[in-house]
């Protein structure tokens, strides 16, 4: 397997991201490593080749968005937006993820072994998120449809307005946010987040997760309801 | 939007070196705050009897080629404080025996565009307009030495781009802060500290935030008490970042929607809107990383 080896502190990171925006097939089974990250901004955006990349050391804002097919993973912590809007493939952080991770994520899978910041999986389209720490508030807000796997705490306000993406957490959570609501878990949730968890490498009891689910009162405009939900 | 950096040193060897570190921590955030630049370093304190203030000539007609020595020169003849002065740049710390409060007063009848930016026994501070390396080269921030300090990149939203609206505010003695957000209530702040007899200096919204923790300080507040009273009373977003004689303090409001993250070494605690600013610190890849959780405090010590 061909390796390609990019060093932040010689090379732009302009430079590194055209290499890896090229043709796909020239990437197809590369693996890359990328050293000296620095907490630079859209680290590997917008790939879209089944490549594999190594972020060695800490991301700025961004890193990974966009991903297709890419297998991306980042040694340090994320800052804002980790792979905000992913298709396919996956990205996995190693350490703690800021504010915002997985975004409107329409495929693929994000994983973050530390704690994700506020508005984990807002606006989630699609994608699956397996997050072995907590959560922040707000998280899952808007959610219309994918998966969150929530090892630890849930901040306040989760799944705010939710849609039909379904939320699993194992710890206490916060506060519920409008509409989202504490569902038994069915054998098929169980099969679910042990898949999930199995993906991310996590060892938990798939019985020790709640089920956490839009009640669908907000799908229907309700003018009785005088704004109070 | 703007950046933060706070640096906090824990051995003798760094102290020496907080300038030096602290340069590539101001500028990394220029992206965030190209506008305006400054930078509150506090030292080893005076002897009790003992104040320094900063003064900024930048507004003045002569700038940085003010007459620092005339008005020490003058200050002794009027006051017989014993006054002495460091200058750099558009800035001058004056030293003198005494307090503070009449000092300024002959201040300002003495040159009343001098801008007073700051008044203690730990705290100088250097704030200008410019992108951050040209007011780091301008004050030779690489040569500061001290315990901590406090600074800011500003890119403004809130007030006109002027070198008193630029950051870190100060009020009362060896107090100041720094803000990335935006207040909504500044105001309000201000027209509940004014008939207490609290002037404002600016029409900035961070220099409300700024008077309002240090009136709580000075009602006898610890500084975790004033915090809470912060929480309370101020309304908008913000990541503040505090300096005061022996600590540095870090909140951020419940929404958390200006970023921080913090470094920690047995060597230094280093805080920063984004990573890429820390990203050259000794010892950084084996430093402790987090990000500090919304609406808690963090108060680091010397």
């Amino acid at each position: 397997m061909e390796t390609l080896r990019f060093d932040l502190a010689q090379e732009s990171l302009r430079s590194v991201n055209q290499r890896l925006h090229g043709p796909p097939e020239s990437l197809v089974g590369c693996r890359v490593e990328i050293h000296n990250p620095d907490g630079a901004h859209n680290i590997a955006v917008g790939l879209n080749a089944p490549v594999e990349v190594t972020i060695h050391g800490h991301a700025g804002y961004y890193a990974a968005g966009m991903n297709q097919l890419a297998h991306v993973r980042i040694e340090g912590s994320a800052s804002t937006g980790v792979a905000e809007n992913m298709m396919s493939g996956r990205v996995h952080v190693a350490g703690f993820a800021s504010n915002g991770a997985g975004a409107s994520a329409h495929g693929g899978l994000l994983v973050i072994e530390g704690d994700a910041g506020l508005r984990c999986g807002i606006s989630l389209k699609g994608g699956d998120i397996v997050v072995g720490g907590s959560v922040g508030s707000f998280s899952a807000f808007m959610a219309q449809a994918g998966r969150m796997v929530i090892c630890g705490n849930a901040g306040q306000a989760l799944g705010d307005s939710l849609y039909e993406a379904v939320l699993y957490v194992r710890g206490t959570i916060a506060s519920l946010g409008a509409d989202a609501q504490i569902e038994p878990m069915t054998e098929s949730d169980l099969q679910a987040v042990g898949d999930l968890l199995n993906q991310a490498g996590l060892h938990h009891d798939p019985q020790t997760f709640k089920r956490v689910a839009s009640a669908r009162t907000l799908y229907h405009w309700n003018a009785d309801a005088d704004q109070e939900y | 939007m703007c950046g933060i950096v706070g640096l906090l040193v824990k051995t003798t060897a760094l102290q020496e070196r907080l300038g030096e570190l602290m340069v590539p921590m101001l500028i990394g955030m220029s992206d965030r705050g190209p506008d305006s630049a400054g930078m509150a370093v506090f030292s080893d304190p005076l002897p009790e009897g003992k104040r320094q203030i900063s003064l900024y000539s930048g507004l003045t007609d002569a700038g940085a080629s003010y007459d620092w020595q005339g008005l020490v020169t003058a200050l002794n003849a009027a006051l017989g404080v014993a006054a002495s002065a460091r200058v750099r740049g558009n800035q001058a710390v004056i030293a003198f025996e005494g307090g503070v409060a009449p000092v300024r007063q002959w201040i300002t009848g003495y040159a009343p565009a001098l801008h007073l930016m700051s008044a203690g026994r730990s705290i100088d501070l250097f704030k200008d307009i410019g992108t951050p390396a040209e007011v780091a080269e301008r004050y030779g921030f690489e040569s500061l030495r001290g315990t901590h300090l406090v600074g800011h990149t500003r890119m403004a939203t809130e007030s006109a781009v002027t070198p008193d609206r630029a950051h870190p505010f100060t009020a009362g003695e060896d107090f100041c802060l720094v803000h990335n957000g935006s207040l909504s209530n500044p105001n309000g702040i201000r027209r509940m500290l004014e008939p207490r007899g609290i002037h404002f200096d600016t029409d900035n919204d961070t220099e409300a935030a700024c008077r309002f923790l240090e009136w709580r300080l000075r009602e006898g507040d610890d500084l975790p008490g004033a915090l809470q009273k912060g929480f309370e009373a101020l309304d908008g977003f913000y990541t503040f970042l505090m300096g005061t004689a022996t600590e540095l303090a870090l909140i951020r409001d419940p929404f958390a929607c200006k970023p921080a993250v913090v470094a920690e070494t047995d060597d230094y605690v280093a805080i920063a809107s984004e990573f890429r600013s820390l990203a050259h610190l000794p010892g950084i890849k084996h430093a402790h990383v987090f990000e500090p959780a919304p609406e808690e405090m963090y108060v680091w010590k010397r």
